[in-house]
């Protein structure tokens, strides 16, 4: 009899354990592991990264690829995904900033912005679930138009005029100030308005129904149309966000550079794969978290500081990015692999 | 039903009407004494297809195991890099050509090792080397644009991408006879079927003794090494390569030459011929643009429209809805008849 139970308590624990510590939970892990490592090597060696003023400026140069993380995990819990977001934030900021020069207020200016997002996003969407495209060549056609289309606005680098009002995203504000610039505390409301959009994927992803056909779709497209889950409406719902944070994103990115280009954006959506697959998300669809992207986002963007404080010259950075992305894919491969036989 | 092989036709002898209308000198051959060929807006568009061509046969074969190679363009740039440098450093012009070739070979090889060995997914697997292989590139030329038009000795490589045979474009006809090639290897012997089988159902291909890992790996392998000839073809002709534009949106025109020539991109079936009329087309457009003074900052926009065009017509629901008008017109002969 004791032995039974000595067997009960062990099951339970195994259970507890496994509860505790699920197998795929690792990337995600080791993507926090390796920001860390990565702010104290940095500091250990450069001696600027465990600042104030490095982790502000982490988050306010790179507000924009938080957003794009997010925008991207929708389509890849899916098992989709969405590469029109650059060429999105690049349509977006010259139309933005050409309508600013043009005299036409700022705020009409980011309201026409995000419609011309939304635009793209329905045509994408019409294209994956009216026509069956897969969703890389739907999004990679809608990609091109994007960007075709801003290169037939302007090829011209276009500088936002001064006193212009997107100047209140951009403008720092400062928690502590300190008499050493580099200690100092700053945000700006492109970080809030980012922190706003990771709140409205958390919510949406983990506390809605959406957010949980989402990942059924994830797990498996026949099934969850056969329980009767709104599988298209759900895909729409998803290429529509994606689009829509796209740009917002270029927003946030056009206030903050004060100009625009039509080759802004070019590779990003790379930048945004690799930020939602280093934070956990796994490609194939079906698992990830909201916040494992923005911890990928912050890995991403901590390696361009890296690698240029190490002296690498700046076009091994996409080599070292694509490196990256590989090693989570096979390492989220391995885990998932592993899963299965269990 | 007419086959895509005559829309293509019918699309190409559109487009040349366009043509002419728009520049009425755009039929007409010249036979320059210098080059020893002939000259012409057609003879420059059947030069500029043979790298079409190139990524367009190896693009047709991945799809049908249906992958995606995204890659090929950073691939041509990196083979082009390859050989530029090497002709730089003073190395022999058939040495840099070999190395080009055996380059993109390479980044063929990982490709298809990703895919078939790791069984990652292949759209995934091929932009990572998409972007990587825009920066190799770089690292290759140390991010400079390598220039190898004045090094003596480089006529051979020259002549590949601008030369004359009998009068008609080396390059193109380097080009036809590899697309033969591999045509004739897969349609003479069982690997074109065994790829349609992978690309139908790898497990079950497997249970009937095809090797579907060998078969990507394969596929992959062809794809980098066409697409490092193409990458030849583009920087030769002007013996430079550009480290952001050689190459640049060329995947989306091998997969466009691909889905003209009806291979479905969901895998299973391939027709080189079609893709090859495919690429064609592909320059033909790029011609048309060119002679029509379109901004060429318009061409991206302008084959994704093209692309979104093509993919609805073959989307079910359409060809559903044309099936059911045809049923509706033989019902309504029925029902006359009867009536009659």
């Amino acid at each position: 009899m004791s032995n039974a139970t000595a067997n009960a308590v062990a099951g339970k624990k195994i259970v507890k354990k496994s509860r505790h510590l699920d197998p795929q939970m690792i990337p995600t892990i080791a993507a926090v592991v390796i920001f860390i490592l990565m702010l104290i090597m940095g500091q250990v060696l450069f001696g600027t990264y465990i600042r104030l003023g490095f982790i502000s400026s982490l988050f306010i140069d790179h507000s924009y690829l938080i957003i794009l993380a997010m925008a991207m995990t929708l389509p890849v819990l899916t098992g989709g995904i969405d590469l029109s977001v650059g060429a999105i934030v690049s349509i977006t900021s010259v139309v933005g900033v050409k309508m600013t020069i043009a005299g036409v207020p700022a705020p009409l200016a980011m309201v026409v912005m995000i419609l011309i997002g939304m635009v793209f996003g329905l045509l994408a969407e019409t294209l994956i679930e009216e026509f069956n495209m897969q969703p890389f060549i739907a999004t990679l056609s809608t990609m091109f138009l994007a960007r075709g289309i801003s290169s037939i606005i302007s090829t011209d680098s276009l500088t936002l005029p001064s006193n212009n009002n997107f100047d209140w995203i951009a403008n720092p504000i400062k928690i502590i100030d300190n008499p050493k610039i580099a200690n100092d505390l700053t945000f700006n409301m492109g970080v809030v308005i980012a922190i706003v959009v990771v709140v409205f994927g958390y919510i949406l992803l983990h506390k809605t129904r959406t957010g949980r056909t989402i990942y059924a779709i994830g797990g498996s497209r026949p099934s969850a149309e056969l329980m009767g889950l709104p599988v298209k409406r759900t895909q729409f719902i998803i290429y529509f966000t994606s689009a829509t944070l796209a740009s917002i994103a270029s927003i946030v990115y056009t206030a903050n550079i004060g100009s625009a280009k039509n080759t802004t954006g070019v590779g990003w959506e790379l930048d945004a794969v690799a930020s939602v697959v280093i934070g956990g998300t796994i490609v194939t669809g079906g698992f990830g978290y909201v916040l494992g992207s923005v911890i990928g986002a912050l890995v991403r963007s901590t390696i361009d500081p890296l690698t240029s404080d190490f002296g690498v010259p700046a076009e091994w950075t996409t080599i070292v990015v694509g490196l990256m992305i590989l090693v989570f894919v096979v390492l989220q491969h391995v885990v998932t692999a592993f899963n299965k036989k269990e | 039903m007419p086959s895509n092989l005559t829309w293509s036709v019918i699309a190409f002898i559109v487009l040349i009407i366009i043509c002419t209308i728009f520049y009425h000198g755009f039929l007409s051959l010249k036979w320059n004494t210098n080059t020893g060929g002939l000259a012409g807006p057609l003879i420059t568009m059947i030069q500029e297809s043979a790298r079409y061509l190139m990524i367009a046969a190896g693009m047709t074969l991945v799809i049908s195991t249906a992958g995606i190679d995204l890659s090929v363009g950073s691939t041509m740039a990196v083979a082009g890099a390859v050989a530029m440098q090497m002709l730089i450093g003073g190395a022999n012009v058939w040495v840099a050509i070999l190395c080009a070739l055996l380059v993109g070979l390479l980044i063929g090889c990982v490709n298809g090792a990703l895919v078939s060995i790791l069984g990652l997914q292949p759209f995934i697997t091929t932009l990572i080397m998409m972007l990587a292989g825009r920066g190799l590139a770089k690292v290759i030329t140390s991010g400079q644009n390598a220039d190898a038009s004045s090094i003596p000795g480089v006529a051979p490589l020259h002549w590949i991408a601008n030369g004359f045979i009998f009068g008609i474009p080396a390059n193109f006809i380097i080009a036809v006879i590899i697309v033969l090639i591999v045509g004739l290897l897969a349609r003479k012997t069982a690997m074109g079927m065994m790829i349609e089988s992978v690309g139908i159902n790898p497990e079950a291909s497997r249970m009937t003794g095809i090797k579907p890992r060998r078969i990507l790996f394969m596929v992959y392998a062809i794809s980098g090494l066409l697409a490092a000839v193409a990458g030849l073809f583009a920087t030769a002709s002007v013996m430079r390569v550009d480290v952001v534009k050689t190459g640049q949106d060329l995947e989306m025109y091998a997969i466009l030459a691909v889905v003209i020539g009806g291979t479905s991109l969901l895998g299973g079936k391939f027709s080189l011929l079609g893709s090859a009329f495919g690429a064609i087309i592909i320059a033909m457009i790029r011609k048309t643009i060119i002679t029509l003074g379109i901004d060429a900052a318009a061409t991206p926009a302008f084959f994704a429209v093209v692309v979104i065009i093509v993919c609805v017509m073959q989307a079910p629901k359409v060809h559903n809805l044309s099936a059911e008008i045809k049923r509706k017109k033989a019902l309504k002969a029925q029902s006359k008849e009867v009536a009659a």
